[in-house]
């Protein structure tokens, strides 16, 4: 059986190289430094290759979805080989501070240069850029001087005029934790009903696919995070350039208690075995260098207002945002959830 | 084995004897409903669309000849290379509002918002469409198997008798080949069930969204499994059912393969089965392919590197060791069932099979959570006996990986072995047996030569199946380590489908070489036979 006996030499000779592939990898990290990061590679790698050039740390990065990296840490518990946990939400660095995965730390630097309402209470976790949830209109059909607040947007005036993604995305839990923060849950759930009878089509697809359809006349307005915005103006893609011409940015609640934003964040974990590196690694994330590269990568603004922005970020103007804590988020992020389903939010 | 294999399953299972939250109550009260109903229509949607297009491609390409009819044989598996949220990206892409076709006609015809009916790509509709056209491939190829080993004498008995070739399909090649259409059917279905990706995108209220809407966003991951426990109680009675309807039918045939003669189409009825074939492919693969390449030709240049070649060659293995591993447990688990057939066993293994009607990260879960809790079991030993400490030896490797993908697709292998394994007469392993030959002679000799297409099949669809997976990867891989598809997703869901569209493309391209490789092999011994 010449056929049969190939198929078997085939058969090891993949097997063998394969078991060594499967093996290698659990060699160990030494001294170098370990990041479960939700905020995803392109996003994280050129910073962190940055700072082994300037330290001589290898950096070693896992990413993932920050509730499953979470989870993994919680049950690879004290051996598990992360130092530092990575989220692009306050909501997740909150849970990861309650699950007991996250240590305090004592740092000056970063205490000075991080805002209070950017960091958690007991300084388990630092933000590290802020995100910022804006409103975007078509000039074409809506006069600027029209809009006010996300509040406003629940008159039935706005009735078929709005588009925003599902519910399921963690920037409107947010927005919706926040509101609960500030204005309690009566009030919230009675705008959330006005709010979703004035949706023009059912919640699908990303923040981009909003700012599209506003372009395109779909809706009058949207509500997505500014750095899509400014993801789209630097696009290569025609169309995407095309359509964020064709819409303005609108800075909410700049009378009362600001623009709603989250953070992206790190905190150093439980089982960290380099403490002294990983508050380096932190350090470095909120120089100089570092928070200008959020805003020239991913149009994020820096946690730190003293750092200059880039051109596409202060042409939309300063504005002011909510100083809530936002550890504030995470914690409301059920209440939240459980509002927008009662108020059927897909 | 067995219990190795089902304990993720019943990690999850086992969530059901934890209290139940308050959440539950929150569920039930709003939108529990929705999850069920979507799913449910979900399921029945993606059912007949996989039945009626599965099912019609593998008779036209094995039973009936016309022009063309070669290579739609191996083009009508291309959309199984294609990952079901690519193909939605995609045709979100072309449909949208915003998008080519709908902005051109608005501009033709100067119409606005509202002025025109066009159907919502990202819809329930939607959802049932994109998941038929790259899981079809799954009903195709069991079926087309079964077609191929069926007895040409049943067949020709059945047209002597008077039928013609549409009754003898109804009620002939469809009964017989039952097996195998459950068999594809229900891999199509328990994907559907397990699917995330395209239900999220498309803004489809499922089950699945309703399992990580709970977890993520109520931050209740014992509610979370509970739901899934649930899903899966769902799937374990519908496999029980199906079992048990077909309890006392057998599906094997005496006769041995005759050279099979397939009904000449001549005229329009050849020219209908060609643009049917066409149409089919063309939708499940040729147009999101072609958008791909659209998109990827514009920015090749700086993503094909070095960093890029890695990616490859990760994915390759992995899918690789998954494969064999997956063949390997299944075989072993078709055999004890065969040769035990205790309930028990059975049990165990329908358990164990159930793998693949889970979301990949909640597998994930099930696989982290005593995987982690053994590692740190040894570490703590190892400290208090030898004082050695051993930190996690399973944990954070491509062992914990490979182990999880082995659950997760094991029902894929299995059913296909099965369905192979079903077609061999309990008599055929008696006669080998009187004529002195052992268990391990009769596996060798005898079946393993009869089975090779079912196992070559199998170890295909793992490692297609391996290549395209994304969420258990993304949370179990070690440091420092990318696949294509964990590429393409970071890219995607940052909404840059454009740098997306290169490593997706690869993963389509590595997906179709063993595609065409078996389907070479699968018509050569087909020859050998004539």
């Amino acid at each position: 059986m010449p056929r049969r006996s190939a198929l078997l030499n085939a058969a090891l000779g993949v097997v063998f190289p394969l078991l060594a592939f499967v093996i290698a990898p659990t060699l160990s990290y030494g001294d170098e430094l370990n990041i479960y990061s939700a905020r995803q590679e392109s996003l994280i790698k050129p910073l962190l290759d940055r700072f082994t050039i300037l330290t001589g740390t290898k950096v070693n990065l896992v990413t993932g979805k920050g509730d499953a990296l979470l989870t993994r840490l919680k049950s690879e518990g004290f051996n598990s080989p992360a130092d530092v946990l990575l989220t692009v939400d306050a909501g997740r660095l909150y849970r990861a501070q309650k699950a007991g995965v996250l240590r305090p730390i004592s740092s000056e630097k970063l205490n000075l240069a991080i805002p209070a309402h950017l960091r958690s209470t007991e300084n388990q976790w630092y933000g590290l850029s802020i995100r910022a949830r804006v409103i975007i209109y078509a000039p074409e059909r809506v006069n600027g001087s029209e809009l006010s607040t996300y509040e406003a947007l629940s008159d039935p005036s706005w009735q078929g005029k709005l588009c925003i993604r599902s519910s399921s995305n963690i920037y409107n839990q947010s927005l919706v934790a926040g509101m609960i923060a500030s204005q309690g849950m009566e009030k919230t759930e009675v705008w959330l009903k006005g709010f979703v009878a004035n949706f023009a089509r059912a919640p699908a697809g990303g923040d981009r696919d909003q700012i599209k359809a506003v372009a395109a006349g779909q809706c009058d307005v949207a509500i997505v995070n500014s750095y899509y915005l400014g993801g789209m103006i630097n696009s290569d893609d025609k169309g995407q350039q095309e359509a964020a011409s064709k819409v303005n940015l609108f800075w909410p609640n700049q009378r009362d208690r600001g623009t709603h934003i989250n953070i992206s964040g790190a905190g150093i974990t439980q089982s960290a075995k380099n403490l002294e590196s990983a508050k380096g690694l932190l350090v470095f994330l909120a120089n100089d260098e570092s928070q200008r590269w959020y805003g020239e990568t991913n149009n994020e603004f820096p946690v730190r207002p003293e750092v200059e922005v880039s051109k596409t970020l202060s042409a939309w103007g300063p504005f002011t945002a909510d100083q809530l804590n936002v550890g504030k988020l995470g914690q409301y992020n059920a209440d939240a959830i459980m509002a927008m389903d009662r108020a059927g939010w897909k | 084995m067995t219990v190795i294999v089902a304990i993720p399953v019943l990690v999850i299972i086992a969530s059901l004897s934890q209290p139940f939250s308050s959440t539950w109550q929150h569920l039930a009260d709003t939108v529990l409903i929705d999850y069920i109903s979507n799913s449910l229509l979900l399921m029945v949607g993606v059912g007949f669309g996989t039945l009626i297009l599965g099912v019609s491609a593998a008779w036209l390409t094995a039973m009936c000849d016309f022009p063309g009819r070669k290579i739609l044989s191996w083009a009508f598996l291309l959309p199984m290379a294609m990952p079901a949220y690519i193909i939605a990206y995609t045709y979100t892409g072309i449909l949208d509002f915003a998008g080519p076709i709908q902005s051109t006609l608005r501009t033709t015809f100067d119409w606005g918002y509202g002025d025109y009916y066009f159907p919502q790509v990202r819809s329930l509709g939607g959802a049932i469409c994109m998941l038929s056209l790259v899981l079809y491939p799954y009903v195709y190829m069991l079926v087309r198997i079964a077609f191929l080993e069926q007895s040409t004498a049943v067949l020709e008995a059945s047209r002597n008798l008077g039928k013609k070739s549409w009754q003898t399909f109804f009620s002939v090649a469809i009964p017989m080949s039952r097996p195998a259409i459950v068999a594809g059917v229900s891999l199509a279905l328990m994907e559907t069930l397990a699917d995330y990706g395209t239900v999220a995108y498309f803004g489809v209220s499922a089950f699945t969204t309703g399992i990580f809407r709970t977890w993520y966003g109520l931050g209740e991951l014992t509610t979370a499994a509970q739901l899934c426990a649930f899903l899966l109680l769902f799937v374990f009675a519908l496999i029980m059912a199906e079992r048990w309807s077909r309890q006392r039918l057998r599906f094997h045939h005496n006769s041995a393969n005759k050279k099979l003669v397939r009904m000449q189409l001549k005229g329009w009825h050849a020219y209908t089965a060609l643009l049917t074939g066409c149409f089919i492919v063309g939708l499940g693969f040729v147009i999101p392919a072609t958008q791909l390449v659209i998109w990827a030709s514009s920015r090749w240049q700086e993503n094909l590197n070095g960093a890029f070649l890695s990616l490859l060659l990760n994915s390759f293995s992995l899918a690789a060791i998954a494969a064999i591993c997956c063949v390997v447990v299944a075989t072993f688990l078709a055999y004890t069932k065969r040769v035990f057939n205790s309930r028990l066993e059975l049990g165990a293994v329908g358990i164990a099979s159930l793998g693949y009607a889970v979301p990949g990260t909640v597998i994930a879960v099930g696989v982290l959570i005593p995987v982690a809790w053994l590692d740190n079991k040894i570490d703590f030993l190892s400290r208090a006996w030898f004082d050695i400490p051993t930190g996690l030896l399973l944990s954070g490797t491509i062992g914990i990986l490979v182990f999880a993908y082995v659950v997760r697709f094991l029902s894929v292998s299995l059913n296909t072995v099965e369905s192979g394994l079903s077609a061999i007469k309990p008599s055929i392993d008696e006669s080998a047996r009187s004529l002195g030959a052992g268990p391990g002679q009769v596996l060798k000799r005898v079946h393993l030569p009869i089975l090779r297409s079912s196992l070559l099949t199998a170890a295909l669809l793992v490692f297609v199946d391996v290549l395209k997976e994304l969420p258990t990867t993304l949370i179990l891989r070690p440091f420092n380590f990318n696949t294509l598809a964990v590429r393409t997703y970071e890219l995607a869901s940052d909404e840059r489908l454009v740098d997306a569209a290169l490593p997706a493309l690869a993963i389509i391209v590595i997906g179709l070489l063993p595609v065409l490789l078996i389907t070479k092999s699968i018509l050569n011994e087909r020859a050998s036979h004539e």
